[in-house]
């Protein structure tokens, strides 16, 4: 057990909990049950608590797999740099946020919810753990003509294949001289 | 509806120990087990019997269908866990039953109140005076509904197995699976506690109805109108608190789960006689074992336990010996703790060798899942792998080289296309190996054109281009060594299923696969398209068996 990334569980566990606060206050607000105003906060903080959570953080090691469409949200969960990126506020933004909830019984499973997913953000925060977005790689322009090795300097006549270097130096895009030295140096007429 | 079909569930169970069509039914039970704990998590109750009849037709297609994806192996979940996951489900699904709990408590609250009138301030009154016993839970106005949570036996159970049922759920994401399958293991344990919750969950009687002797007396379809008449006509009814029933249900399947840890405890004590430890390059570590009585098909898996590296896990590991080999063995490959111990521990890559009674002891459970025998059944097979999928094909080559080649008996097998693709050979050059030693005992018994093999590399750079292309004259391959030569890049399909049908006009052709889904699909494709119409014509069927 002693790799396991903590954040990564804690990430489900408090998306999942927002999801449940969500339906918790809409069934207090809808049912106009007694303290329905607590419902009406639970789905706030519910929604609060899916945004922030939804953009997956990268893994240490490894890849991770991205939730569909979170690049537009890590975008904004970036922009709040270090209140976002440090687990102990995560986790105290949490327990603050479950409280208020536990008030009121439709809403009270999202509040122990929660206050699970807080306690395992405190144990990844302990361990070091941060929430770094998970940038989309820059796409490799292939490069017009970097294939393309130096023309050969020699004219033909040329070596055989066997007598070229190794592949690995032949990528270096320097060509062997070959046992033909040439007495003055040849340019390629390449118009 | 529901009871036949939960019976049937439950004769499978039974069934376990038979061989045949049955096992591959229960080798399904993976995706079962997912549509189940979906149904109970999210689905209404009138939705989950739609799912119910969707998951009968699933289970009926899973022949042909394509299942869990064989990259990450998943052990087994318990059958009979399954089956009480359904009478769950049959009972009242979590999501819907919390909110309705919820309504039906604000609404008892409200009942008590001063405001309330007509028949629910009637019943809610009952109770009161000494003769008479109560409906409504709440008996007070005042009472608070959260300190009622948490006072009583349905409240609390309630809540604690709700979120087991939560943590299990996270838990158990794809996502989490791969980033720590130790961390899925461990905390669907937590099951033991959803299941015991779930028993004494109705045991403080809570929800109350009126006594059979009551109901006699106090008719309740002309009494519910006539509540100023409840006096002459209507005597006043009485309540008691209904039996709990879900342990009914649950019992059975638990008894069952409880026998299954049994024999797996029982498996354990077996000896098991490592008779050939093999340190393959890349880090792949190959175990020959023996045990008594154990008979195996190819295709199936084992559990394998290591106690001096943890007593609580159990690691799925396709066999890769044949049936008519006198031993069995598994290749592991180091991906994760528990593997890279277990390869330190047997003296991987570099480390001194070790003396046979210094190796760590091993327990192991199984075998289990679906054969791979329909290859027999067919006159021409195609097998095609991928990746980590060619290990149970290991298993299956070797069987069909005893049953086919080597024995004298008549086999109605008698061409074998075998299509490997994979990124990276490095870590399967043991199956580069045993290719080479069934290429050389085929062709030394004159039957080289039995078995058809294709090797496709996906991941090449140039320096390996180069270095192919200059010794692409030679008779054997450069990398695989083999005769065959390797292709690289992707197989086109429509290709090489024209080429087999055109050489096999008029057969049963079997299309076996083990790899990605995606290639699954393409692959179900390519048999429908290339079967033809004509009875008589060509034919592919296609099996996705799951390892």
């Amino acid at each position: 057990m002693g790799q396991i990334e903590w954040a990564m569980w804690a990430n489900e566990q408090a998306l999942a909990s927002g999801l449940i606060l969500i339906t918790g206050g809409i069934v207090a607000t809808a049912g106009q049950f007694t303290q329905w105003y607590l419902g009406a906060y639970s789905i706030a903080a519910g929604v609060l608590v899916c945004l922030l959570e939804y953009p997956r953080g990268k893994r240490t090691k490894g890849s991770t797999m991205e939730r569909c469409g979170q690049k537009y949200l890590t975008r904004v969960v970036k922009l709040f740099g270090p209140l976002t990126r440090n687990y102990y506020i995560r986790a105290f933004l949490h327990l603050g946020l479950a409280v208020p909830a536990g008030f009121l019984l439709a809403t009270i499973l999202g509040t122990a919810c929660l206050a699970i997913a807080s306690g395992i953000y405190l144990l990844a925060a302990i361990r070091g753990e941060q929430w770094s977005p998970i940038e989309p790689k820059p796409k490799e322009r292939p490069q017009i003509g970097g294939t393309i090795k130096q023309p050969p300097s020699n004219p033909p006549p040329r070596p055989p294949a066997e007598a070229r270097k190794k592949p690995s130096e032949e990528a270096a895009g320097i060509p062997t001289g070959g046992p033909q030295e040439n007495p003055m140096p040849v340019n390629d007429e390449v118009v | 509806m529901m009871g036949c079909w939960v019976l049937n569930e439950s004769l499978s169970i039974v069934l376990v120990c038979f061989r045949g069509p049955w096992r591959r039914q229960l080798d399904k039970n993976l995706k079962f087990h997912k549509l189940v704990a979906y149904g109970i998590v999210i689905n209404a109750k009138g939705e989950w019997k739609k799912g119910m009849s969707r998951g009968v037709r699933v289970r009926d297609k899973m022949q042909t269908e394509d299942s869990h994806p064989p990259t990450k192996k998943t052990p087994k979940i318990m059958i009979s866990h399954q089956s009480s996951e359904l009478f769950d489900s049959k009972l009242e699904t979590p999501t819907i039953h919390i909110v309705a709990h919820l309504f039906n408590l604000e609404h008892y609250h409200w009942s008590q109140s001063p405001e309330a009138e007509g028949l629910v301030a009637a019943l809610s009154k009952l109770g009161d005076t000494p003769n008479e016993t109560y409906l409504n839970p709440i008996r007070t106005f005042h009472t608070n509904t959260i300190a009622e949570l948490l006072t009583t036996i349905a409240g609390i159970t309630g809540l604690l197995i709700s979120l087991a049922l939560i943590l299990i759920m996270t838990s158990s994401t794809e996502f989490i699976r791969q980033v720590s399958y130790e961390l899925f293991w461990y905390t669907h344990h937590v099951f033991i506690i959803f299941f015991i919750g779930l028993a004494i969950h109705g045991a403080g009687r809570i929800v109350r109805g009126q006594t059979p002797e009551s109901l006699l007396l106090h008719n309740i379809t002309f009494c519910r109108d006539h509540l100023e008449e409840w006096q002459a006509q209507c005597p006043v009814p009485q309540f008691s608190g209904k039996e709990p029933s879900a342990w009914k249900w649950v019992l059975g399947p638990m008894v069952l789960y409880a026998c299954e840890r049994i024999i797996r405890f029982w498996r354990f004590q077996q000896e098991v006689i490592i008779t050939k430890v093999v340190s393959h390059p890349s880090g792949v570590l190959e175990l020959c074992m023996k045990k008594r009585d154990f008979k195996m098909a190819p295709g199936q898996y084992v559990l394998i336990q290591c106690p001096s590296i943890s007593t609580l896990e159990w690691h799925p590991f396709t066999l890769t010996s044949a049936p008519q080999e006198d031993f069995f063995s598994v290749h592991i490959r180091a991906a994760g703790d528990w593997t890279e111990a277990l390869c330190k521990a047997f003296g991987v890559e570099g480390q001194p060798l070790k003396e046979p009674w210094s190796l760590p002891r091993l327990a192991v459970d199984g075998p289990f899942g679906a054969a791979l025998t329909d290859v027999f059944h067919y006159p021409v097979s195609m097998c095609i792998a991928a990746g980590i999928g060619v290990t149970p094909f290991a298993a299956l080559l070797k069987s069909i080289w005893y049953q086919c080649c080597e024995a004298q008996t008549q086999c109605k097998l008698n061409k074998v296309y075998f299509y490997w693709i994979c990124r990276d050979p490095g870590a399967f050059e043991w199956f580069a190996d045993l290719l080479l030693s069934l290429e050389t005992k085929m062709s030394e018994q004159g039957q080289a054109h039995f078995l058809s093999y294709h090797i496709f590399l996906t991941g090449w750079d140039e320096n390996q281009a180069f270095h192919i292309a200059l010794h692409w004259d030679e008779n054997a391959d450069v990398i695989t060594g083999l005769r065959q030569k390797t292709f690289y890049g992707r197989p086109n399909w429509n290709h090489e299923f024209q080429q087999v049908a055109f050489s096999h006009p008029s057969s049963n052709i079997g299309v076996f696969f083990c790899g990605p889904k995606a290639l699954s699909k393409i692959l179900q494709r390519m048999c429908r398209v290339y079967s033809s119409a004509d009875p008589r014509g060509v034919h592919f069927y296609y099996n996705r068996e799951s390892f």
